[in-house]
């Protein structure tokens, strides 16, 4: 069954490989970092999707990193136990579990409002869609990752290092400073890369509030809050439209590249993870 | 008489609804080394984490009575203050893993946040591993992580690091019950040495050690304090019934 799943991953890698070989041919590494995205005049640059590939996915972990760290130390250290706790980290799983077209729905009807009041206030222009907007709602969709990892990590710490800390005169903060934290430090990293890589790869949420446009932002104040467009968003809206075949060929590059920034991000997790749980 | 360092009146401790210290009276001299023993559940190690308030670290534990430490009643202290005074040695040894030997004996320093100078560090590490006779194996390799020593060595630093914050009183939670005899007796000899600076209190399930170490033994049993003498005393002619019963081997 296993050897399937293998199997499986090498086939789709293949595919991608083989589908994409007409533009790796014709346009080489240089795809990467052209600045052009025009399939009607047949220029393919993948640069401005890298770009809010990464932007929307730092901003996302920027913001939910506080919130997955906070939520963790309270849940695995201030309150590990009882029903409220119970409740919280149910709460917390459950977010990963909703649907990212829920997630896209109600960006759109409740997040870009609030977005587009807010950018009015601050003098930019109001378009409510946008990159920080899709980073808002991808912060939240990633925060159970590093959390729930976050809570397990921190409930093992051996209670006779914190007592030895409790015992030197040490306080809860202290204690959470300087022995949990040292402590979980490459865990809790771990998990950070975890939801980075499904910050990557998420698609819908971030197709609806984007924006969807593949011009290179001229500031960097447009490409915090203008619309943009990521890997996975360019290749959902365009894949039924591309009419020949290098304009396929093109978007099947930019799945593979996905592919492997995921794959990546997601090996370095598992990674530490497990040098983390056999010391 | 000697000046008493630790004084307990009517002490009671409880986990939820479980009276697991009864109503203990005890009062300890300076510079004496205090065994407390008795069979697994009496009560002593609870009263022991009592006397620097560690109990209360356990949900739903709570203390009545009074605790005095050179008069003063760590019940109306700030128990952080009342930890950092009292020294602690637990069971298992428990340096810290991501610090080195050295970073662990002044761990109560960066714990609590204290800034010393490297001199003066560098004077504390080496009068605590010193005292805790460490120093000679590791004054070599003090960068080092803690956890490459072996478990009586590790136990000897954990020593070193309550020693580091100068206590007058230091605590110990079964010191030796997870370390092997030659480690046993590396810390045991240690507690002869200590007793000149420091006054000792040490939980044992071990008779024998009881009666190796300590000047007094107090003899726990289900919660009570049953007896408290002399070690010699008690060892040859207990007062007590139950006291002749425990260290016959009568129950264990």
């Amino acid at each position: 069954m296993s050897i399937l799943l293998v199997v499986i991953i090498l086939g789709v890698l293949a595919t991608l490989i083989l589908e994409s070989l007409p533009t790796i041919k014709t346009l080489g590494i240089g795809f990467l970092w052209g600045k052009v995205w025009d399939p009607v005049s047949n220029i393919y640059g993948a640069y401005p999707f890298l770009v809010g590939t990464l932007l929307t996915s730092f901003i996302a972990l920027i913001i939910s990193v506080p919130f997955s760290y906070a939520i963790a130390i309270y849940l695995g250290e201030y309150n590990p136990k009882g029903w409220l706790s119970d409740l919280l980290k149910n709460a917390i799983e459950l977010i990963a579990a909703v649907p990212s077209i829920i997630y896209g729905f109600w960006g759109l009807f409740v997040l870009v409002p609030i977005i587009r009041t807010f950018e009015m206030k601050i003098g930019v222009a109001p378009y409510g869609i946008g990159v920080l907007t899709s980073s808002l709602i991808l912060a939240v969709m990633i925060i159970p990752y590093a959390a729930s990892l976050g809570i397990t990590l921190i409930r093992m710490v051996p209670s006779p290092l914190k007592e030895a800390a409790y015992g030197l005169g040490a306080t809860r903060f202290e204690v959470i400073r300087k022995v949990i934290m040292p402590y979980t430090r490459s865990g809790l990293f771990a998990g950070v890369l975890l939801s980075l890589g499904r910050a990557l790869g998420e698609t819908m949420a971030v197709t609806m509030l984007i924006g969807n446009t593949s011009a290179v932002a001229d500031s960097i104040k447009n490409a915090i809050f203008g619309p943009g467009n990521t890997m996975a968003s360019v290749i959902a809206n365009e894949f039924t439209e591309a009419d020949h075949s290098q304009y396929l060929s093109a978007l099947i590059e930019l799945g593979l590249v996905l592919f492997f920034v995921t794959v990546v991000i997601n090996l370095i997790g598992k990674r530490i993870i497990t040098r983390f749980t056999n010391e | 008489m000697e000046s008493t360092i630790v004084k307990a009146e009517n002490y009671n401790s409880y986990f939820g609804d479980n009276h697991v210290v009864k109503d203990v009276n005890i009062s300890i001299n300076k510079n004496e080394v205090i065994a407390v023993m008795g069979p697994s559940g009496c009560g002593k190690t609870t009263f022991l984490r009592g006397i620097n308030r560690m109990h209360e670290l356990i949900p739903n534990a709570t203390s009545k009575g009074k605790i005095l430490l050179d008069g003063e009643n760590v019940y109306d202290m700030n128990a952080i203050y009342v930890r950092s005074k009292i020294g602690m040695v637990f069971q298992r040894p428990n340096p810290f893993p991501n610090l080195s030997i050295y970073e662990n004996v002044v761990a109560g320093y960066l714990l609590n946040g204290i800034k010393i100078s490297k001199a003066d560090k560098d004077v504390i590490v080496e009068k605590s591993l010193t005292s805790s006779a460490l120093w000679k194996e590791v004054k070599d390799s003090l960068h080092k992580k803690g956890t490459f020593l072996s478990g009586g060595q590790q136990q000897r630093l954990c020593i070193a690091r309550a020693i580091a914050m100068q206590p007058e009183l230091i605590l110990f939670d079964e010191p030796t019950s997870a370390l092997d005899p030659i480690s046993t007796s590396s810390v045991e000899a240690l507690f002869h040495e200590l007793k000149a600076n420091y006054t000792l209190i040490i939980v044992t399930h071990n008779m024998q050690q009881a009666a190796r170490v300590s000047d007094r033994t107090a003899f726990f049993y289900m919660g009570e304090l049953v007896e408290f003498d002399d070690t010699k005393q008690m060892f040859t002619n207990p007062s007590d019934q139950r006291t002749q019963n425990y260290i016959t081997g009568r129950f264990s």
